[in-house]
């Protein structure tokens, strides 16, 4: 369960940061991304997974848990 | 020769690793690449961030290094306090020239060493009654001090000691900020980790001091300068770039920064990030908690302020923008006649870097603008992130090293034979007396500031002060001297 911080580049795209593996990703997919349910399984550049436990559409960036899915070693 | 093919390189890498024992070359070729442009990410092609091997010449500090000596050390009216042995603090006291203004030693406590001196019995017995003391001698010798920080070395947590409680103790009998910080040497496979271990500190006992606090007046252009260490001036050549542009700079991180500033940084607009490696945290947390965005920039050299200059005026409104516009102008025929003057001595030399933190990316653009071209670079303790960003600003099939060791180090500077390397202090008396040219980059080889347009005057005269030195035709004996055409460089001086 590493804690991860979802945030906005630049560019608008969603990235996933995780300061202890050294990771900074874009995020491709993301399984719910409405008003009221946000998260999910999120799926980054890399092909690896992350699932967010699904919440109302937070203000990002934001740090939360995650469980690590496939690919995610 | 500067157009080594990606093959040539790739043969030059495996030349190198030829002498090491069959594990030591599986992991040291990991680190060792040829650069190539078109790739997004560079874990594809570099490992970095990771232990060195024992035994290599690794040339990367501590994590105490990170937090004492770069993140927490410049804040001047702060006494940091080497807590463990006297080694530590005293070789290290003053080397990185973080320059301030105040009276060392009443207001001012940057190049002071202040050290618990640990002995035998501090290590049986434990040391938190020594710090105590310590802290309670602090504040009856230096009473100005806005706060102390205790830098944990090696031993402070290996005996396991519990500095946070002296520190919330003397906080609560002083009322001023103690800052327990544990940055034991031992953590992590470099300074990297000390910077984030100072950044968490920052984040978790200084930050927040003033969330509740209004009384502090703000405008529509703060800003904070987040990863400047103000060194040999540096931030302060970056801030009047800034106030002339119109925006009101807060808070300098860490460079001639001081506690208060740090605590008002929440306070700001924006923050803008000169070192992403050691202060991206703390950009982030502040981001996150208080919905400060940041950027980075590069104020190394003409081309790369102006750019710098323009995107931070971006993000303010229309009068920053045209004061912005005027600045550049302003500036202009300033940088204009240093490049006219020492472009034509330096044009087409060829530099090899190896340092830390932003550099090895950063000063590309200062040296590009001398007509310099940067055949190698590498990071002691970079991560991913930052050779993410190295790879667009490397031309295509040049070197790149992580973490090198001495001996690899060498040997490419044999083979590439470049015209001039930027390194540290460690090897520049190597690589002198191998008669090539070099310039210590990480205090500026005591020169300096580097930043802004008045910085690069400044570069540009000592990169043609070191390179076209006449003591580098002289280091072959006179009657050993082959034929040889004296360049007629100093003709055009």
């Amino acid at each position: 369960m590493p804690s991860v911080m979802i945030r906005k580049n630049k560019q608008g795209q969603l990235t996933l940061y995780v300061a202890k593996r050294d990771l900074e990703e874009n995020i491709v997919s993301i399984e719910h991304d409405t008003e009221e349910t946000w998260g999910g399984e999120v799926t980054l550049a890399d092909g690896s997974s992350y699932y967010l436990e699904p919440m109302a559409t937070p203000k990002l960036p934001i740090t939360l848990r995650a469980k690590r899915m496939a690919g995610a070693g | 020769m500067s157009e080594m093919s990606r093959d040539e390189v790739e043969a030059l890498i495996s030349e190198v690793l030829e002498v090491y024992p069959e594990k030591a070359k599986k992991n040291r070729e990991k680190h060792l690449s040829p650069n190539d442009t078109s790739l997004e990410q560079s874990k594809k092609c570099i490992t970095s961030n990771k232990k060195s091997l024992p035994g290599m010449m690794t040339i990367r500090g501590c994590a105490y290094a990170g937090s004492k000596g770069v993140v927490w050390g410049p804040v001047k009216d702060m006494i940091h306090i080497s807590h463990g042995p006297v080694g530590c603090g005293q070789y290290s006291r003053a080397g990185r020239r973080n320059y301030y203004i105040g009276t060392t030693g009443i207001n001012a406590f940057v190049t002071m060493n202040f050290t618990s001196d640990f002995q035998e019995k501090d290590i049986v017995f434990g040391g938190d009654k020594k710090l105590s003391k310590l802290i309670d001698e602090i504040e009856t010798l230096f009473p100005l001090n806005k706060g102390i920080t205790v830098q944990s070395e090696c031993p402070i947590g290996l005996i396991g000691d519990d500095i946070e409680a002296v520190a919330k103790n003397k906080q609560k009998e002083h009322g001023k900020t103690v800052v327990p910080v544990r940055c034991e040497g031992f953590r992590g496979v470099s300074q990297s980790l000390g910077h984030h271990i100072a950044n968490d500190a920052v984040r978790d006992w200084v930050l927040s001091a003033r969330d509740d606090d209004d009384t502090f007046e703000k405008t529509d252009y703060d800003v904070a300068i987040i990863g400047d260490y103000n060194i040999g001036g540096d931030a302060w050549s970056s801030r009047i770039l800034l106030e002339e542009m119109g925006l009101r700079v807060v808070a300098q991180w860490s460079g001639d920064g001081t506690l208060s500033e740090m605590e008002l940084t929440p306070k700001v607009k924006l923050n803008l990030v000169h070192c992403y490696r050691s202060m991206n945290y703390i950009s982030r947390h502040m981001e996150e908690k208080y919905g400060i965005p940041w950027m980075e920039y590069n104020f190394f050299g003409p081309t790369k302020t102006i750019e710098s200059l323009r995107e931070i005026a971006a993000q303010f409104d229309e009068s920053i923008q045209a004061k912005c516009e005027e600045v550049i102008a302003k500036y202009q025929p300033e940088w204009q006649s240093v490049v006219d003057r020492f472009r034509p001595r330096l044009e087409g030399k060829r530099v090899m870097l190896y340092v830390g933190g932003l550099r090895p990316r950063h000063v590309i653009g200062a040296y590009e603008d001398l007509g310099m071209e940067v055949v190698g670079t590498g990071y002691e303790f970079g991560h991913n992130d930052d050779y993410d960003r190295t790879l667009k600003e490397m031309g295509n099939a040049t070197l790149l090293y992580d973490d090198i060791t001495g001996y690899e180090f060498e040997v490419f500077v044999k083979k590439v034979k470049p015209d001039l390397i930027g390194s540290g202090i460690k090897e520049k008396y190597i690589f002198q007396k191998m008669g090539i040219p070099f310039r210590q980059m990480h205090s500026w080889d005591y020169s300096g500031p580097y930043h802004g347009f008045d910085g690069f005057a400044i570069f540009a005269r000592d990169m043609d002060m070191t390179l076209n030195n006449p003591c580098w035709n002289k280091l072959a004996a006179p009657w050993k001297k082959t034929e040889q055409v004296d360049e007629d460089i100093a003709a055009t001086a």
